[in-house]
């Protein structure tokens, strides 16, 4: 990989000069496992390695569970029961990988958020963001058609409600969501060719993958004070970074076996304690479940789009100007989607200079106001669309927007920002002279600036 | 330092996940009693009497009208289960019949042959039944009942089947019936009443000790797996821990010199 100068790959048997003469992949796994890796990354770079893992957990279970389903309406629910009873280990193989898709969810809305703090996607790492947007869309198009497999009554509920949002596309939304279904409603073939995409996304999430990691090898990783590595010399560079292998990837397997130990926990005492009852009962176009609810994932997306109810002025405005082409129900697809959308921009939506979020006072604030702001949408989600719950969700739904498409361009020009420290070197003492002398209740690493 | 900042990490991701349960939304509208099972909590497990009086419940008061359709019929003696002896297994499947589509015709059940399906439609099949029905949620969907309590299925269909007061209702030619548990008027009757079944190994068969027995048994037809299961969560969370202690040494190890450098200059 090019970018930061380190040592390469020097082939010494003969044996391995021949074969690199005719493919050098061994010095591709090599350059890639040795990159050079700031010192002083923290605890939230770990979530890249639990992403990897994830992906991989699930195409293996995914696979296995693959050979013993049945794809058709009148079967599915019962091949699922078939493997929950029958199947050798197939009640650990499907709730590995049920649970599986929410630790997946769970990472990587941590490796976002990470990446917001510290301005991970700014120059020259935009194309990293947007390829990771871009893989963040499939996962979810591929855990929407995996919910449906099992052709419970939330998986049958959920995909006519996610699949009206694109009926409810003014002119061609019937024929669309016909198009998509392969009929008038939510039937055999769709549970085909979603079990059909729900095979296939998953790899083209890992060619996703290997653009991402190609990205951020290419121009280095970000640390957590956003200056770059000094690349002057190789000597400079040794003093900032340190190889991959072996100082982060036992780092970062020490905490994968953390959190694989808490997942594991979740899945052998309680793997239905984040699902919904509902899809323990078969699919029932006749019978509508009280509440259809998606997985906790979605949620808060789920709220933006239903928090534009006819009532709210702005959807009455646009409903008006736009001749009442757009109406509700489409004002909360347009924000539903709206809202990944500016999410992808942030790269040119934030202006300042910036990168990492220990150096913005007024961006702290501002971030941590929007974390709080996700959970909060999470939680308006699940409660049912009426009263004080739409009400919370418009205004969760507003800071969402507003962050992006005020406070992010805003702040950049508004903001005084502390001082950096020169070199990630200098961060890396710090941090460690801090923790020795002021001990656990001394200041922390982030608070101190590198003066 | 790390450690404590990285465990509140995972802590915290996990509450903040919690809200997740608020899809737990089968709002529970009326009284559930949270009962006691052999089966709930990291080591509990089914017992196998209480399977065995919930199989005679089932067959004597549920199965003329409700279905058990995926389970099979073998399964009553796996481990972990009623575990009937071979011969009894085939002996109470014989008491029932089964359509044969190669046949084209009814014939006696068999070990390997499912139960029979609900008898009419009002009825709903209870295989998975303790799965798709919640006993508890909140409060304000936060899921945290769910996580004291349990998700509350046994319990539900526990206290359903004794949640009937007595007050009826005839309305358009159906008789109604109230149930506290529901929270509502059902169209089901009262089936339990005391010593309905005599029980072979002389428990008392009164209508809370039914009610209990055949929730354990519907647990176990919904979840065949689950003392296999928790052995396996014990398993993998000690192996897990075990392996992240190593880890955690290693990387201490590790990166010791590289600290100890830094610090010294």
């Amino acid at each position: 990989m090019s970018g930061i100068p380190h040592d390469h790959y020097e082939p010494k048997t003969n044996a391995e000069k021949y074969f690199h003469r005719r493919l050098p992949i061994i010095g591709l796994i090599y350059d890639t496992i040795m990159i050079p890796t700031p010192k002083n990354l923290n605890w939230m770079w770990i979530w890249g390695v639990v992403l990897m893992f994830c992906l991989i957990l699930q195409i293996v279970t995914g696979i296995v569970l693959a050979m013993h389903y049945t794809p058709h309406v009148d079967m599915a629910f019962a091949s699922v029961e078939h493997i929950m009873r029958n199947v050798n280990g197939g009640h650990m193989l499907r709730y590995l990988h049920q649970n599986g898709a929410m630790l997946f969810f769970l990472a990587v809305y941590m490796h976002m958020f990470r990446g917001m703090y510290y301005g991970s996607y700014k120059t020259p790492r935009e194309i990293t963001w947007i390829i990771g947007m871009l893989i963040y869309l499939a996962m979810m198009a591929t855990a929407f058609m995996g919910y449906v497999l099992p052709w419970g009554q939330m998986s049958f509920w959920g995909a006519t409600v996610i699949t009206g949002l694109f009926g409810a596309i003014p002119g061609i939304g019937d024929v669309l969501q016909a198009w998509l279904l392969g009929g008038p409603a939510v039937d055999n073939p769709a549970l085909n060719r979603f079990f059909s995409l729900h095979y296939l996304l998953p790899f083209v999430i890992l060619g996703l993958v290997i653009l991402h990691v190609w990205a951020f090898h290419h121009t280095g990783n970000n640390n957590p004070t956003g200056v770059e590595v000094r690349r002057g010399s190789k000597e400079e560079v040794e003093k900032d970074t340190l190889p991959f292998w072996p100082y982060f990837v036992i780092k970062d397997l020490f905490a994968l076996a953390v959190i694989l130990a808490l997942f594991w926990a979740l899945v052998g005492f309680m793997p239905n304690f984040l699902g919904h009852t509902d899809n323990y009962i078969e699919a029932n176009p006749l019978v509508t479940p009280p509440e259809i609810v998606p997985e906790w994932y979605f949620l808060p997306f789920y709220a933006i789009l239903r928090a534009f109810t006819s009532d709210v002025w702005i959807v009455i405005a646009v409903n008006w100007l736009s001749f009442g082409i757009i109406d509700a129900t489409f004002f909360g697809v347009l924000a539903m989607f709206g809202a990944i959308f500016v999410w992808a921009l942030l790269p040119w939506l934030d202006t300042s200079s910036v990168r990492s979020g220990r150096y913005r006072p007024m961006f702290k604030m501002f971030f941590w106001v929007f974390i709080v702001n996700f959970w909060v949408l999470t939680w308006a989600g699940a409660m049912p669309a009426e009263g004080i719950y739409t009400n919370i969700a418009l205004i969760g739904t507003a800071y969402w927007f507003a962050y992006f498409l005020v406070i992010m361009p805003l702040l950049g020009v508004l903001e005084k920002p502390l001082p950096e420290p020169e070199t990630i070197e200098e961060d890396f003492k710090a941090s460690l002279k801090s923790k020795s002398s002021g001990g656990p209740k001394g200041p922390s690493p982030e608070s101190i600036p590198a003066e | 330092m790390k450690l404590r900042n990285l465990a509140v990490a995972a802590l915290s991701a996990l509450v903040l996940a919690l809200p997740a349960t608020t899809a737990e939304a089968s709002k529970v509208k009326g009284e559930v009693t949270n009962f006691d099972f052999s089966f709930q909590g990291l080591t509990g497990t089914y017992d196998r009497n209480q399977l065995q009086r919930g199989l005679q419940v089932f067959h004597e008061a549920c199965a003329s009208c409700h279905g058990l359709q995926y389970v099979a019929f073998r399964t009553l003696s796996d481990p972990n289960g009623p575990e009937l002896p071979e011969d009894q297994m085939r002996a109470f499947a014989a008491m029932y019949e089964v359509w044969d589509p190669e046949l084209r015709d009814w014939r006696i059940a068999e070990g390997p042959d499912h139960f029979p399906e609900s008898q009419f439609e009002g009825a709903p099949d209870l295989s998975l039944m303790t799965k798709a029905r919640a006993g508890f949620s909140g409060p304000y969907g936060l899921g945290i009942n769910q996580l004291m309590k349990g998700i509350g299925g046994p319990e539900y269909v526990a206290s359903f089947l004794l949640g009937y007061t007595g007050e009826e209702d005839f309305q358009a030619g159906t008789m109604f019936y109230y149930n506290k548990a529901y929270g509502d008027w059902v169209s089901m009757n009262p089936v339990l009443f005391d010593d309905m079944v005599e029980y072979a190994d002389g428990t008392p068969a009164t209508e809370e000790q039914m009610a209990l027995d055949v929730a354990a048994f519907l647990t176990w037809t919904a979840e065949p797996k689950m003392v296999e299961r928790k052995h396996a969560g014990f398993v993998g969370v000690i192996f897990l821990s075990v392996l992240a202690a190593l880890l955690y040494l290693t990387n201490k190890q590790l990166w010791a010199p590289i600290k100890k450098a830094a610090k010294k200059d």
